[in-house]
This record gives structure tokens, C-alpha cells and sequence, in this order.
């Protein structure tokens, strides 16, 4: 196969196995990889109804097609489980370089079961493959696992782990990658914490085959231009990382504020990329294969919150940051950094303290829960310090590290959690922007921006120019991207070098590197598939019509300032029409006729 | 006038196309370990540092080759060649490099080193940061030399 190694890897851990078998040459053109064929895997071999932390779940590590050549930023991978935050099939994607290290070391995909009796790690040299003891690293951070696991390994070992935050089994833990880089959603950490993997390390010395070298190497070279010609992705993401979105957003009204009470923040700009850029930026980095550079890494010299590392993303300096009523950038970027050591995920514990905010302005909670700390909103060393106790498992942070929507309705308020399928939403207030309200509605792994990220049109501008106040024309808006993305991960590639170019320049790079007469129409059906794959396991998993909503508050509480002042979502405008352009009846399932259409 | 590959590892982020567009063109498929650049990050301090052959005047994988396989080119300036043929695959040459920057490929039978793609290397043409640059030896040194006078320029022009 080209593009493909033509082997997916497996290891039992209940048994101590390890076996190998063919990669289906059906399944890789119909799923490409990562997201979609990992989710082909869990999806056909787990019950939608397993305990997500039970031995029965499985985690399967996956690179696409394109991961590991040099088309323009394309050296991805996803991370495929059910889902422990909430259920839903999750794919969890990450950059870094431990995706095209295992496609080199010969695998597709990577498929853990079972459950180890003690904590041990994974080491993969090509095809030699060990179960290790992990008791050394077990209980050590992530860059600490990762050296460790290097000294026992080999130097230059590609490294995925968790921190303590995935060993505690913290429904918003992730994997990390590399130390910086992260699979951040969904709560996959807990999946290793529950089998008792702690890391796995993995180095490759074979090769990806390319079947038309030279149209490949036209196609990547157009490709790379187009992205290089870019404002966002060839100059913007550069210089301003991810967190240039913190300005953008403030003036469009959507940025959301102190839990989401308000989408407008009169002091963000000291949060803001360029504010990052002034104060803490060290250099650009950049993933495997990437010619974007959003990657920062970052230093912080303020003695309260000392540290360096990576980060802020746009969505953590939100979470950090507005959404807990912050403007400290030093202590959202130190929180930042304590976050990638526990292993957790950004967006869902800084919505979380923000939750724990509200709850605590409201009197619902008090200093008595929160184990004597002042919760107030804007509270800077209280934020940073609930995010210490979140990732040692200490006290409330017990309660926060089960994400919001456990934590409000553990005091009987969960109208104060702001999730969709109980995961946190990210940076984007659906009041000021409408199509990304129906997106995180109808989104199969819950609150989610990268699945469908419409914000592209309605507020960047990119390609297309939408208002984002309508709701006209945002259902079909929100399919195409979702489908586009779902192809897009599937493939290996960053949904970033969409600032650059879209669906017909992948479906080029895919042809000529796999040999396959892929077509635009083959590879947005492909991603139509994919959708229905992981809706279809959500229905089985229990999910129905009566999940694809908003927190009440974004429905029925305008936007109190701000340019979206006086906005709310109007999801009952764009649900039943998105059901209608799917294919799916009015129960939101989809139909035969659809699953026909899909080879479903 | 002759030109060599320069690297600003302060412009490196780590990205390795070096490695993949130099594997791709020699072994015509995306293998890192056959690529003659390596691109090494250290992820805690967050810097990448690029290495490569830097054609040495005085080579030492030149000086022990016992076949003249590894040899000054005749036809182009500032390169060390290696010829297949006459290669008898002792890797003395891989032993004497004190960079690491000759090395036995077991997968091909091959001594890999920069070859500077015949004069126009592929490392540097997908650099997407700058990072790499082929560039005349005389003008490397006087742009670095000149860079790093605009420092002292810098900090004289604010006290004076």
C-alpha cells in the first residue's frame, strides 16, 4: 500500500499480547485513518453501552495517510475510545511527532485492550514491542514520564503519556504528547489511567511509500504556497499564535465571559496574542511536517507564576482568562503550564473553575467547599491554585477534575454548567456567533469548535463572508465543515492549513500519495460517513434528539454588552433544518436511505 | 563563487521537512532515518538545532577512506563526494566524522551524506522558516558578522 504501512497493531494487556494484522485496503480508502478509522475499530469491536473505564473500552492510536510525508502541516494523529467524560465515540487529535513516529515504526493503528494488573508502558521499536513495567514513572508528571521513559528506552523515543490527572482518572485528563503537544478532549487520559498504561513510547526507522512522486510533490508544493500566501496561515498564526483570536473575538462580542454570563470582556486585550507576543513569546514551533508555526513557546519571569514551557492556546487564555473574569496573562499561561504537567485538558478545567465561580458568587458553594479558598471571579491566585488541586486530586480539586457538569449538579445546579453532552464548550459564545451554536449542539464528541469550525466564515472571514447574527444558511454551513473536518482528521491533516487551502487540495495530495482515484465528491462523502459513524454509535450509546442542545442560558440570556448585546442562540431556527439536510428524520437518526448512500 | 548550506538553529521550530524533502529526494519515500539532515529539538528548552555535513576542507572521513570512495570533488566546489562504486561499506568514514554526519544506512547499503542535492539542496527549498540557506561561504560570514554588529549598534545607538 501507499500512504498506508498495511498493518494495524495490537496489544492485550489483559493477556500480554501482541498481534498483527493487515490493514483492509476497503476500510483505509472508505475511513482513511486516524478519526475515521480509528472509530471504524471502536466502533465495530465496542459496546456503545461499555463502562468507557472498564477493561472491555479500547484506545486506539492513529496516524492518517498523509501523516508522515511532507504535505504542509499534516503529521497527525487521533486518539479513538469511548469517551469517559461523556460516553460519545471520542477522537481526541493531537500534532507533536508521535504519530508519524509510529507510522514509521510500521503501524496504522495501534489498538490497546484490556486491562494491565499493574501500571506498565508500551515500547515499540519497529516490530519489536514490549509490555514494561511501569512502577519508575508511574505517578511522575508528563515531561518526567517522558524523560524517564526515554533513559529506559531510547533518547530519541516519541513519548505519549499521562500525568497524574489521567492516573487519578480525571474525566477532563489527556494524553499528552512530547511533553507540549496534547490529546486533549473527551477525558482520554482516564482511559489509560483506568488500563493502567502509563506511556507509550514508540521510535520508527521504515518508511511511508508515496505511489506518484512527482504529482505528490506538486500537489504538497501548490499546497504549501497557497498556506504560505495566507494572512492567517502563512503570517498571522505565526507571529500571533492561536491567542490573535482573543482580540478578533472580543470585537465580534463572543468572547465569553465569567462563565459565559456575559461575551464581551472590557480587559482582553492583555490576554491576546499580541499581548503573549510582547511579553512571554521565546520563539514559534512548529509540529512535524508544519509550515504554519502556531506553536509557542513561551517563558514566564513574573516570580508568582515563574515557568516555561508551551502555551497559551487561544481557547486557554479564554478559559484561564475571560471566562473566569481573569486578565492576568502570567497566571493563565503558568496555569497553562501546570495543566500540560498533570495532563489535563485546558478548556474543560478552566471552564470548570469558572463554573465553580459562579456557583460560589451565588452562595451555592462556600469557602467551606472549596477548601478555604476565595472563588470569586477575577480571583487570579485562587484560579491558579484550583488548577494545582485539580491535577494532584487534592480536596475540591477532586470535585473540579470530574469537569462542570458533575460539579453543578452536585449542588443541584446544573444550568451553571456550560457543556453540550457534559463536555465544557470552548471560546466562542453562540449568542454572538449562531452557527457555531448549532455545531456545538449537534457535535458528536459534545462542546467542541474543532468539529466543525464555522467561526472560518462567520467571523474570520475565510473564503466566504457570513453575518454571524443570521441564522440563515448556517445549517448547511455547519455540514460542510463538519464533514470536511471529519475528512481532514481523518487524513492526518491540521485543520489549520485550511487557512490556505480546503478540500480539493487534500483530496489531490491523497490521490497521488496512496495511488487511489480519489474525487472532492469521494473524500466529503468519506467525511459524511465518518459523521454518521460516530452518530450512529451515540444513538446506540444512548444519546437522543433531546442531547442536541445549548446550556438554557445561551437561549433565553441575552448578551448583556458588548456588539452582541441582546443576543441569543436561536438553535430552534437551524436544528430541525440541519436534521433535514443530513438525512436524518426528526428524531435526528439517520435514515436508510442516508445509511444506503453512506455504505453504512 | 562557491556556496555552502548555513543553519540558524534560532530560526529552526523544529518542524523537520529538512529531513523529509531530503529522504524524499534521494530514497523517493519519507523515511527520517535515510534523510542526511536531522532536525534534534529539546523540548523542555523548546529549541531545534538542524545538522548536517558541513563539507569539510580538511575532511576526516576523506582522510581515513581507504578506497577513495569519500573524496573532494573534482567538479564542484566545497563538496565531499562519495562514490558508490568504489565503496567498499567499511564505514571508516562514519567512525571519523566527529558530527555524526556520514552514516551506514542498513535498509540500502549506502554511506549517507549532504550531497547538497547536486547544488540546489531540497532542505533548503522546503525550509518553511529560513532556517537552512545555501548561500556564497564569503557572504555567510559577512550577513552573520553583520548581524551581530547591529546588536552593539542597537545598545550603543540607546546610551549615546
Amino acid at each position: 500500500m501507499f500512504g498506508w504501512t498495511g498493518t494495524i497493531l495490537r496489544v492485550d494487556l489483559t493477556k500480554g499480547e501482541v498481534t498483527r494484522e493487515a490493514t483492509d485496503p476497503q476500510l483505509a480508502r472508505d475511513y482513511l485513518g486516524a478519526r475515521g478509522l480509528g472509530g471504524h475499530i471502536v466502533s465495530t469491536e465496542v459496546d456503545p453501552t461499555t463502562d468507557a473505564l472498564g477493561p472491555d473500552n479500547k484506545i486506539v492510536f492513529a496516524p492518517g495517510p498523509l501523516t508522515g510525508t511532507f504535505a504542509p502541516a499534516a503529521g497527525r494523529f487521533n486518539v479513538v475510545t469511548k469517551g469517559p467524560l461523556n460516553g460519545v465515540l471520542a477522537a481526541s487529535n493531537s500534532g507533536g511527532t508521535f504519530g508519524p513516529e509510529l507510522k514509521y515504526a510500521g503501524y496504522d493503528a495501534l489498538v490497546i485492550e484490556g486491562k494491565a494488573a499493574k501500571p506498565v508502558y508500551l515500547w515499540i521499536r519497529d516490530h519489536e514491542v514490549e509490555i514494561r513495567d511501569a512502577a519508575a514513572v508511574w505517578g511522575h508528571n508528563t515531561p518526567d514520564t517522558t524523560d524517564l521513559v526515554r533513559a529506559e528506552t531510547d533518547e530519541d523515543a516519541k513519548v505519549s503519556c499521562i500525568g497524574p490527572a489521567g492516573e487519578h482518572l480525571s474525566l477532563i485528563s489527556n494524553i499528552m504528547n512530547e511533553m507540549h503537544r496534547a490529546a486533549g478532549r473527551t477525558g482520554v487520559g482516564a482511559v489509560m489511567g483506568a488500563k493502567n498504561l502509563k506511556a507509550v513510547a514508540v521510535f520508527g526507522s521504515g518508511p511511508v511509500k508515496v505511489a506518484d512522486p512527482e504529482g505528490f510533490k506538486a500537489a504538497v508544493m501548490k499546497a504549501r504556497q497557497m498556506i504560505q500566501a495566507h494572512p492567517v496561515g502563512g503570517t498571522g498564526l505565526k507571529a500571533y499564535g492561536t491567542d490573535v483570536l482573543v482580540n478578533i473575538l472580543n470585537q465580534t462580542g463572543a468572547l465569553p465571559t465569567r462563565n459565559y454570563q456575559d461575551g464581551y470582556f472590557p480587559t482582553a486585550d492583555k490576554t491576546g496574542g499580541e499581548s503573549l507576543a510582547a511579553k512571554q513569546l521565546v520563539r514559534p514551533k512548529g509540529c512535524f511536517s508544519c509550515i504554519i508555526s502556531c506553536g509557542r513557546v513561551s517563558k514566564v519571569d513574573n516570580p508568582a507564576y515563574a515557568g516555561y514551557g508551551e502555551g497559551p492556546e487561544y481557547e486557554s487564555a479564554w478559559s484561564f482568562g475571560a471566562d473566569c473574569g481573569i486578565d492576568d496573562l502570567d497566571a493563565i499561561t503558568k496555569a497553562n503550564f501546570l495543566c500540560n504537567e498533570y495532563g489535563l485538558d485546558t478548556i474543560s478545567l478552566g471552564s470548570t473553575i469558572a463554573c465553580a465561580m459562579e456557583l460560589f458568587e451565588r452562595g451555592i458553594i462556600t469557602t467551606k467547599d472549596t477548601d478555604g479558598v476565595d472563588l470569586h471571579f477575577g480571583n487570579t491566585a485562587a484560579m491558579v491554585e484550583m488548577v494545582r488541586k485539580a491535577g494532584e486530586g487534592e480536596g475540591f480539586g477532586v470535585k473540579l477534575a470530574q469537569g462542570s457538569y458533575r460539579l453543578a449538579e452536585s449542588y443541584g445546579h446544573p444550568e451553571f454548567s456550560m457543556t453540550v453532552k457534559k463536555q465544557e464548550m470552548p471560546a466562542y459564545d453562540p449568542r454572538g456567533v449562531q452557527g457555531i451554536g448549532l455545531n456545538y449542539a449537534t457535535g458528536n464528541r459534545g462542546g467542541c469548535h474543532v468539529r466543525g469550525y464555522t467561526i472560518a466564515i462567520e467571523v474570520l472571514q475565510n473564503g466566504a463572508v457570513m453575518d454571524p447574527h443570521v441564522t440563515e444558511g448556517k445549517a448547511g454551513l455547519d455540514i460542510t465543515f463538519q464533514d470536511l473536518t471529519a475528512a481532514l482528521d481523518s487524513s492526518g491533516a491540521c485543520l489549520f492549513a485550511t487557512f490556505g487551502i480546503g478540500g480539493a487540495e487534500l483530496t489531490e495530495m491523497l490521490a497521488a500519495l496512496t495511488g487511489l482515484d480519489y474525487t472532492l465528491d469521494e473524500f466529503m462523502l468519506i467525511g459524511a460517513r465518518i459523521w454518521n459513524q460516530e452518530r450512529l454509535w451515540n444513538l446506540k450509546a444512548g444519546f437522543t434528539k433531546a442531547d442536541d442542545t445549548l446550556p438554557e442560558r445561551l437561549l433565553t440570556e441575552p448578551i448583556k454588552t458588548g456588539p452582541s448585546k441582546g443576543e441569543v442562540n436561536h438553535l430552534d431556527q437551524m436544528l430541525p433544518e440541519y436534521y433535514g439536510l443530513r438525512g436524518w428524520d426528526e428524531d435526528g437518526v439517520p435514515t436508510k436511505a442516508k445509511l444506503k448512500e453512506l455504505t453504512l | 563563487m562557491a556556496k555552502v548550506l548555513m543553519i540558524h538553529p534560532d530560526k529552526c521550530t523544529g518542524c523537520r521537512n529538512c529531513e523529509l524533502a531530503c529522504s524524499f529526494e534521494h530514497e523517493g519515500q519519507f523515511r527520517p532515518g535515510a534523510s542526511r539532515v536531522q532536525a534534534y529539538t529539546w523540548e523542555r528548552e523548546g529549541m531545534s538545532v538542524p545538522m548536517m555535513c558541513q563539507q569539510c576542507d580538511d575532511a576526516a572521513c576523506v582522510t581515513v577512506c581507504p578506497t577513495g570512495a569519500m573524496h573532494r570533488s573534482t567538479t564542484r566546489a566545497n563538496l565531499v563526494d562519495w562514490d558508490e562504486s568504489t565503496c567498499i561499506r567499511c564505514k571508516m568514514c562514519t567512525i571519523a566524522c566527529p558530527f555524526g554526519n556520514a552514516r551506514y544506512d542498513a535498509a540500502s547499503s549506502a554511506i549517507f551524506k549532504c550531497d547538497t542535492c547536486q547544488g540546489a539542496p531540497e532542505c533548503v527549498a522546503f525550509c518553511p522558516n529560513g532556517a537552512l540557506e545555501f548561500v556564497d561561504d564569503e557572504q555567510q560570514v559577512r550577513s552573520r558578522k553583520k548581524a551581530y554588529a547591529a546588536k552593539f549598534k542597537e545598545a550603543f545607538q540607546e546610551v549615546s
